[in-house]
């Protein structure tokens, strides 16, 4: 018998329903507030305009720092316990050093396992011992690299005042930057483009450039480039390192502009001391490898907090000044990918995308039509639903709908009906079997259910496919298709179903009109 | 009212007789593609070659040459202007930075905006480095041939391993002349396009297993029918279905192609040409070839292996 219990009928129509009232948001004005969970869909930046920003942790730079220390470290350690070998160096990422005895090669290669958590050490033949971090080191290293740079990268962002960026981290040394809105990220490149490691260093004033180059320089001290023109010898150990530094910020000297900054105590007290010892000496501020003021230290500073005088305009003041307020990178960052989309193209495609839609609805409907006639008019209805459905889930769940993503929803419009034509077919079937109006109708629909669960959970197959290695506006597209094959079989099955037992049993037909 | 009724109507057409003709095609069409792949090759977008890409939009007509002479200040190596739309007031600007790494596109941006001013709407810029360029390839063709394996899969554990086999060759067929298409009319191969690619192969499949659904149904219903007229019925049995389905989502992908906008352009042309090829394919390939098998003998020993089964089937 051709019937719906009142209960399905009641979630039938509930479903459809709710599916309405999460739809409704796309249609309201913007400036109406709406609670978080019902709001309308986001658009992807490919249609509201943006810039999409891979970065990628150059984690190299990382290791081959941590050799250098390690380097050190080990040096210091065969010297404390009088070991004697030949060479040690540090390479890009293995510490290799050289002890002929035996003895005392088996003694220090256990004091290397001790020096850091998760180092592999290895001897070959020829009594090279060589040091580096096991698998595991290496990944909980370059995790922890990745999390505070993303921290890093955040507050630099927030000081610029971008409204609701997104941050996040993809693969395992990539990030991902999405700036909606920004038209012109160059300010943000510049900005993620600087490591922003900050030191002090007091002048090594008995070395000049020219010595230095001819080799005369003690291996305690390196020349650098000035900002300012020229070159200097500084000492090679930090004064005071960035990572003392708790606020600066921006203020004017003689009409010019100048970086303040604040130490915290530690920081403080250490500047203090060696300011108070070394009056009269220069004390070069060097910023990723460059110096960018070398002033000479008037008297000792001991309130924990100094300016940076330099030849800035008062926009690199600014910067400089944010760029230390948020901190320095744990490693440089390299924009591997870029992608910005300006609002009038997002809008045009917004345009582009819903004319075509409309279109392909309207050629769709007139064709189902056409062919089926009433039930052609109740496949439109489904249609409808369907689309409804789709909007009201992606609002919900908050998919970000992209360019690809439309032309999902313009393609799920046309595959929607399949469930639908191979329902009528069957019912044709069925009739032509000699079987009255409504048993063909319950048998069409019987039928034609499990070639409809196997053709969709086929394209739904391809959908997961391209979900787990798309990315972006892809995986946008990926998402829209998956809901859209998930509500059309829905839609196209119980609410043609129950348009079809209201039909049949408002107007009790003689005769199937398929 | 029911203009297409001729449509819905029932067809008798002897769909594996000229399967020697059929195959030829399709041979020689994939035979074709191959070529066109290696020795024409593609037009790959920025995606996957790397490079940048700049889209302007000005006030008036953009005089196409000036903008190269005024480009040609800048270190680049294949620089491509296109002209898009009809009013002729949009360029495309895309261009490989010299030394082909992350830093000099960079820079090379920069350059471009400097030289062009702000006399345009810089409607897209793109920067995408050689690196990930080459992840990017690699990614789409892995997710291409998981996606074919996977449907594969899937057919194989809901039908038999003959019918598998089918769908393969249909997708393969189906992705190959596809491919061999864009390169004949140097199409842009971006990412989008992969996933247009993937979208074809599941509405190729979604076609076959309507297809094979049916062969399946009849030959547990007609056990006495040989398998040529069985197939030929079952494709017949669903011919109406297979022609409604492809015209209604071929409307929507012309609708795509006409007026989704240029952004999409190379996807739709995909999907409009893989409702074709793949309705072609589902009846040419796909299940005709199932004619090569005996599928009788393969049902029978499964219903045997399922008669055997204490449980039944529960």
């Amino acid at each position: 018998m051709y019937k719906l219990s009142k209960e399905r009928v009641l979630i039938i129509l509930g479903i459809c329903l709710v599916g309405v009232f999460l739809a409704v948001p796309n249609i309201m004005p913007k400036s109406v507030k709406l609670p978080s969970w019902w709001q309308p869909v986001s658009l992807g930046l490919d249609l509201q305009g943006g810039s999409n920003l891979l970065l990628e942790v150059n984690m190299d730079e990382v290791i081959r720092e941590r050799m250098g220390m390690l380097d050190d470290a080990v040096r210091q350690t065969l010297r404390e316990h009088h070991i004697l070998y030949q060479k040690s160096s540090a390479g890009a990422n293995s510490v290799t050093v050289k002890i002929d005895n035996p003895n005392t090669r088996t003694q220090a290669i256990g004091y290397f396992k001790k020096l850091e958590d998760g180092l592999d050490v290895s001897v070959n033949d020829n009594g090279l011992v060589e040091i580096k971090y096991s698998e595991a080191a290496l990944n909980m290293l370059t995790k922890k690299v990745v999390d505070q740079s993303i921290e890093i990268v955040r507050r630099r962002i927030d000081e610029l005042g971008t409204k609701e960026p997104v941050i996040q981290s993809q693969g395992s040394d990539r990030i991902v930057v999405q700036l909606p809105g920004i038209q012109n990220p160059e300010e943000v490149k510049t900005l993620l483009g600087k490591t922003a490691k900050m030191s002090f260093h007091l002048v090594d004033s008995r070395t000049t450039p020219q010595d230095a180059r001819r080799g005369k320089i003690s291996n305690t001290s390196r020349v650098l480039n000035s900002v300012e023109g020229g070159q200097l010898v500084i000492q090679r150990r930090a004064v005071v390192g960035g990572e003392n530094l708790t606020d600066a910020g921006v203020s004017f000297q003689d009409g010019r502009p100048v970086v303040t900054f604040k130490f915290n105590t530690i920081g403080g007290r250490k500047f203090g001391e060696v300011t108070k010892n070394n009056v009269g000496q220069r004390l070069a501020i060097v910023l990723d490898n460059e110096i960018i003021s070398a002033p000479n230290i008037q008297s000792a500073i001991l309130g924990g907090s100094g300016v940076i005088t330099g030849s800035f305009s008062s926009e690199e003041a600014n910067n400089l000044a944010m760029l230390l307020r948020s901190g320095a990178l744990p490693a440089p960052l390299t924009i591997l990918e870029e992608r910005t989309v300006g609002a009038g193209l997002g809008a045009d495609s917004i345009k582009d995308g819903v004319f075509a839609s409309i279109i392909g609805l309207i050629a769709v409907v007139l064709f189902m039509i056409a062919a089926y006639g009433l039930f052609g008019l109740f496949t439109t209805i489904t249609v409808f639903v369907n689309l409804i459905l789709m909007l009201g889930i992606m609002s919900f769940i908050g998919t970000t709908l992209t360019l690809p993503g439309i032309a999902g929803i313009i393609l799920t419009i046309g595959m929607a009906v399949d469930a639908n034509v191979l329902i009528f077919e069957r019912m044709r079937e069925e009739v032509k079997a000699g079987r009255s109006p409504r048993d063909a109708a319950d048998m069409g629909f019987t039928e034609a259910w499990a070639t409809i669960v196997d053709s969709n959970l086929t394209t739904l197959v391809a959908a997961a496919v391209l979900f787990w290695f798309g990315t972006g506006p892809v995986r946008g597209f990926a998402v829209t298709l998956s809901i859209g094959i998930a509500t059309s079989m829905f839609t196209s099955v119980t609410v043609t179903r129950l348009i079809i037992t209201y039909w049949l049993n408002r107007f009790k037909p003689t005769k199937l009109p398929i | 009212m029911k203009i297409f009724s001729f449509v819905t109507k029932d067809t008798n057409i002897d769909f594996l007789k000229p399967r020697k003709l059929t195959y030829t095609m399709s041979f020689l069409l994939v035979i074709a593609s191959f070529a066109l792949m290696f020795l024409k090759g593609f037009n790959y977008g920025i995606d996957f070659s790397g490079g940048v890409l700049i889209e302007i939009k000005s006030e008036q007509k953009i005089n196409i040459e000036e903008i190269r002479q005024k480009l040609s200040a800048v270190d680049l190596d294949e620089l491509k202007l296109q002209s898009i739309g009809e009013a002729g007031d949009e360029l495309l600007i895309r261009a490989q930075a010299d030394n082909a790494n992350e830093e000099s596109q960079r820079l090379a941006i920069v350059k471009i905006k400097e030289i062009l001013g702000n006399g345009y709407e810089y409607r897209r810029v793109e920067s995408v480095g050689p690196q990930v360029g080459d992840e990017l390839k690699r990614a789409g063709v892995i997710s291409s041939v998981i996606a074919i394996l996977a449907i594969c899969a899937y057919v194989w554990f809901r039908f038999e391993w003959q019918f598998a086999l089918g769908a393969l060759l249909g997708l393969f067929h189906d992705i190959i002349i596809t491919v061999g298409c864009l390169s004949l009319f140097d199409f842009d191969i971006s990412l989008t396009t992969v996933a247009a690619i993937l979208t074809l192969a599941g509405y190729s499949i979604n076609d076959t297993v309507v297809n094979y659904d049916r062969i399946r149904e009849n030959l547990r219903k007609y056990k006495k029918m040989s398998q040529y007229d069985l197939i030929n019925k079952s494709i017949n049995d669903i011919f109406s279905r297979t022609i409604l389905t492809g015209l209604t989502t071929l409307c929507a992908a012309v609708a795509l192609f006409a007026f989704g906008g240029d952004a999409l352009r190379s996807f739709s042309f995909v999907i409009l040409f893989g409702v074709i090829i793949g309705t072609y394919s589902s009846i040419y390939i796909s299940c005709v070839f199932l004619n090569v098998f005996d599928l009788r003998k393969t049902q029978e020993n499964r219903e045997r292996l399922e008669n055997a089964n204490p449980f039944g089937n529960a």
